[in-house]
């Protein structure tokens, strides 16, 4: 059979906007291109500024991570400044992340990647009754009747008829791949419209310490969101109960919904577990301190790297081995475009080489994307929640070994199960389940200390750029939701000098380095990969959302003489 | 400021009508419904079914897109309480084009997004979340292949109306200032010939774009806005005006530093930089996530989100406003208007009849200039 060249264009259900080309042959993918197809320079944007706003600016690189660059940024400038926030800071730090994660991976699984795997249109054809055996079979989830399916299932009816497919227009239901019975697609689809009510209230957590969500506040030396248990306007008994029962309320759908209907709809795509693996090495930053940001041994999820799928070892993570190159990028570096570069003399300057728009085909340019390839020891590196596993996991971290444990055991699959596109999207359950309990322990801890006298949210004594020193520099760590996550800046004279961020989606998505080595999208895509129907790209969207995509995060510039970026040409 | 709009699906009037009228004959019609069943499995012998249903439609069509942005918009919208997006998507509107929740990809939902305008061209509601960048020939977001002006400016076409959501939208925000790298503007930059109301913010209030759409379908019409083209009804008092520490701005009580005795008693946050005195929203009142507090009540100062070129104008954003003092309200307001006058660009503000619309109306020009960071251009486009 010819090769076929195929374009994915715009990839939905993600953030950002991505562009996947492949050439398929004979139902398998033979060659695959992924390209970041937006640039904003934000970082450019931030030279010159109070590092103490920078959280604020980098926070909006994305609305879905909504979180994570603003903590990121804050450890940023805490490490240069040699600020240590209070332990209450860190603790609701913890529980706004935390729940970042829950909410974020909630989200993704029902409304970003279940329907690569549920065809809302057999869900028509379901018994409510056979549909309300299975869900009491796997949850004690109280909307569990069959009076309940057929509503639901009504109300579907009455949308498809209605002939307005709105956002489920032209999908690809019926498709072959799509192998679940009528009466799991309906309890998906029922679970789809609970999760995006669950969503709204759960994200409240968010509100209460930040004041809002999208884009919380954050503030560096700690949190603003003071505590006082009599005053009306701070956290008090009333706030503290609110947030009590929002994280019961999140961990009772985690444990009760997803997890189940995860666990249930993998039993059906089990083939899935031996396609997409893709780069074999695995890095996390570690995340959730549960002490001194400094005591890496009290990181909920442990830092470090493996190699080579090797789960006998764990490599220590050391930050200078850290590079970005921009052979397919569509950037130049002063010292020739072989270079790698770490993040700290991070140099940026863009030079769009695609051809002029609208694109045909970017396969087979030399450079194809805005995404920079991020090496570590010069070695492409999957991030994410199957790299915190793995690395839990080959660390001895005794709940995450026993949640794959009990996912291989459930699903009658090997170890070699995990490196795979179903891999990643279970991997993204379990660390949930995990983090839904741990939720519970930060607020205990934090009801504790406030028990106990000590209320301080903010430490003052480094606020005033007088107390700063001339020149410094630091690093802001912080293991994400889609993977690692590193800020670095320098701080000049009280102002912002330089600002580079690599990130989980410039992991993932980075484009093929001057060794030829393809980044994890463009490598999953090549492994085992089938690709039945060209026109209708089903599988490659299994793949993709299984690593999450957010591509604003992804692209990124900086650079501290913001002049060179003028002399952009087209060409 | 603009007159009522054709209702996008008026009374009696059928998706068949619409199609009549807009040209599309009755056989290109029925093919389109031959091919939709296919395309849901259905056979080609629903296709039938399929276009009776289709004559019968009632809920407007909304075109969504995401141009160059965070998707934190479309995150707001998705904690809209009142309606839920539930009921949104599932009964109010029919969202026929939408990255970030459409089943399809690639192809197909670009032929989604080209068959909803058709269908429904020049009724459409048109919302728009993110920036266009115009420098280099708009190559810095290319979607499907396609800058982003060429897609709103199709897109736009058929619109009865456009929402430019979010600051992005607005103006360009944070992409946009200085030294605006990518050459970022707003939709009201590209589009001059049809009605856009800017729902303002980083990200506005989900609630308020939900509530836009729904007065636009309910009142046959856009809200009333104000010179920067914002709704009143969310957009027409200040911070400073609702705001529940106000009193103690009055007092003459403020936090000194975070996490002080004051933070801790709930007071004014203006000299720890709040610029809720500069700010036209409707935080205070509407407040965020199912009204459970908003950034005042969380302890952290406003930071001017819903303001045109925020990022420059209100930052270093710890930093307090130029004097905004004087005590009782209506002294106050002549006060500010006239310190934050001399700041101004657009020359000295005539602020005598500090009420209403006009005040709003002329908020623009109230803008305090703060000293800006050091380098680069003026933003391209103001």
């Amino acid at each position: 059979m010819a090769v076929t060249k195929v374009v994915v264009d715009p990839i939905t259900r993600i953030e950002g906007h991505l562009r996947i080309e492949v050439e398929a042959d004979n139902g398998r993918i033979a060659k695959s291109w992924a390209s970041s197809t937006q640039f904003r320079g934000i970082e450019l944007v931030m030279e010159g500024r109070d590092p103490r706003d920078a959280w604020a600016f980098t926070q909006r690189i994305c609305g879905v991570c909504t979180v994570v660059h603003a903590v990121a940024s804050c450890r940023a400038v805490e490490d240069a400044l040699g600020i240590k926030i209070p332990a209450n800071a860190n603790l609701i730090r913890n529980l706004v992340h935390g729940m970042q994660f829950i909410h974020d991976h909630v989200i993704h699984f029902y409304h970003l990647h279940a329907l690569d795997w549920v065809d809302v249109v057999s869900a028509l054809k379901a018994n409510p009754e056979g549909t309300a055996g299975i869900a009491k079979k796997i949850s004690p989830w109280p909307n569990n009747s069959a009076t309940y399916f057929a509503e639901i299932q009504e109300r579907l009816k009455k949308f498809v008829g209605s002939g307005q497919l709105g956002i489920f227009a032209n999908g690809y239901w019926g498709h072959p791949a799509y192998k679940l019975p009528p009466e799991v697609n309906l309890l998906a689809v029922a679970h789809y419209l609970e999760a995006l009510d669950w969503q709204r209230d759960v994200v409240r957590l968010h509100t209460i310490f930040g004041g809002k969500n999208p884009h919380p506040n954050f503030l560096v030396g700690g949190m603003a969101s003071a505590i006082n248990l009599d005053d009306t306007a701070t956290i008090n008994a009333e706030r503290l109960t609110d947030i009590r029962d929002m994280i019961t309320r999140a961990r009772r759908f985690v444990e009760q919904v997803y997890w189940p209907d995860l666990v249930a709809i993998a039993g059906f795509y089990k083939d899935w577990a031996a396609i997409g693996g893709g780069v074999p090495h695995f890095m996390s930053y570690g995340e959730f301190p549960e002490g001194d940001i400094g005591d890496l041994d009290k990181l909920y999820f442990p830092r470090g790297i493996v190699l080579d799928m090797d789960l006998t070892r764990v490599h220590p993570f050391e930050p200078e081995r850290v590079q970005e190159f921009i052979n397919s990028s569509w950037y130049e570096y002063p010292g020739g475009d072989e270079q790698g570069l770490h993040p700290y003399d991070g140099e940026t300057k863009a030079k769009y080489t695609g051809p002029k728009p609208p694109w045909e085909y970017l396969q087979g340019l030399p450079k194809y994307s805005w995404m920079k390839s991020p090496r570590y020891d010069g070695r492409p590196m999957q991030v994410g929640p199957l790299a915190r596993a793995l690395v839990g996991y080959a660390s001895g971290h005794q709940e995450i070994r026993e949640m794959v444990k009990q996912v291989l055991d459930t699903l009658q699959v090997g170890p070699a199960a995990l490196f795979s596109t179903l891999g990643r999207t279970a991997a993204r359950g379990m660390e949930t389940v995990l983090l839904a309990r741990q939720m519970d322990r930060w607020y205990a801890a934090l009801v504790d200390r406030i028990k106990s006298g000590d209320t301080q949210t903010f430490s003052r004594d480094k606020w005033e750029p007088s107390t700063w020193p001339a020149e410094s520099k630091g690093f802001g760590w912080l293991d994400a939701p889609r993977g690692a996550l590193g800020h670095w800046v320098r701080i000049k004279d009280g102002k912002i000098s330089k600002y580079q961020c690599v990130v989980p989606s410039t992991w993932n998505c980075s484009p093929r380095d001057g060794k030829g080595q393809l980044g994890p999208y463009e490598a999953s895509l090549v492994d085992n990969h089938p690709l039945v129907r060209p026109d209708q790209p089903l599988e490659i969207l299994r793949t993709i959302h299984s690593f999450d995509p957010c591509m604003s995060c992804g692209v990124h510039v900086l650079d501290p003489r913001g002049a060179l970026l003028t002399s952009v040409k087209v060409q | 400021m603009h007159g009522p709009l054709a209702h996008p699906w008026t009374e009696g009037d059928t998706l068949a009508q619409h199609l009549e009228r807009t040209g599309i004959t009755r056989r290109e019609f029925l093919a389109f419904c031959r091919d939709l069943s296919i395309v849901l499995g259905l056979g080609t012998v629903a296709g039938k079914q399929v276009a009776a249903a289709l004559q019968q439609v009632k809920r407007p069509s909304v075109i969504w897109l995401q141009l160059q942005e965070c998707t934190g918009c479309v995150e707001s919208v998705l904690r809209t309480a009142e309606p839920t997006i539930g009921n949104l998507l599932l009964d109010l509107v029919s969202l026929d084009y939408s990255h970030t929740l459409m089943a399809a990809a690639g192809h197909a939902v670009e032929s989604a997004k080209e068959a909803a305008m058709k269908a429904n061209f020049g009724q459409y509601l048109l919302v728009v979340t993110g920036s266009i960048p115009t420098k280099d020939g708009g190559i810095y977001t290319v979607v499907g292949g396609r800058t982003c002006q060429d897609i709103l400016e199709e897109a736009a076409k058929g619109a009865a109306a456009i929402l430019a959501v979010g600051a992005c939208a607005h103006w360009g925000s944070v992409q946009a200032a200085r030294p605006n790298p990518t050459g970022a503007v707003g939709v009201r930059d590209i589009i001059k010939n049809k009605p856009v109301i800017n729902i303002a913010g980083c990200p506005p209030i989900g609630d308020v774009v939900t509530a836009t759409v729904v007065h636009f379908l309910t009142f046959n019409r856009l809200p009333d806005m104000d010179a920067e083209g914002r709704p009143l009804f969310a957009y027409g008092a200040r911070i400073h005006d609702q705001c529940p520490r106000r009193a103690n701005f009055d007092a003459g009580q403020f936090v000194e530093v975070f996490d002080d005795d004051a933070a801790r008693r709930g007071w004014c946050l203006y000299k720890v930089g709040c610029k809720g005195p500069a700010t036209f929203s409707p935080c205070p009142i509407f407040q965020w996530n199912t009204r459970t507090s908003w950034p005042i009540g969380a302890g952290h100062p406003c930071i001017g989100c819903t303001e045109p070129h925020f990022w420059d104008t209100m930052s270093p954003f710890y930093e307090r406003l130029p004097d905004v003092g004087g005590f009782g309200v209506e002294q106050r307001v002549d006060i500010l208007g006239a310190a934050l006058a001399l700041g101004a660009t657009a020359g000295v503000v005539a602020h005598a009849a500090a009420t209403g619309i006009h005040q709003a109306r002329e908020r623009k020009r109230q803008l305090p200039v703060i000293e800006p960071p050091s380098g680069g251009p003026p933003p391209s486009n103001t």
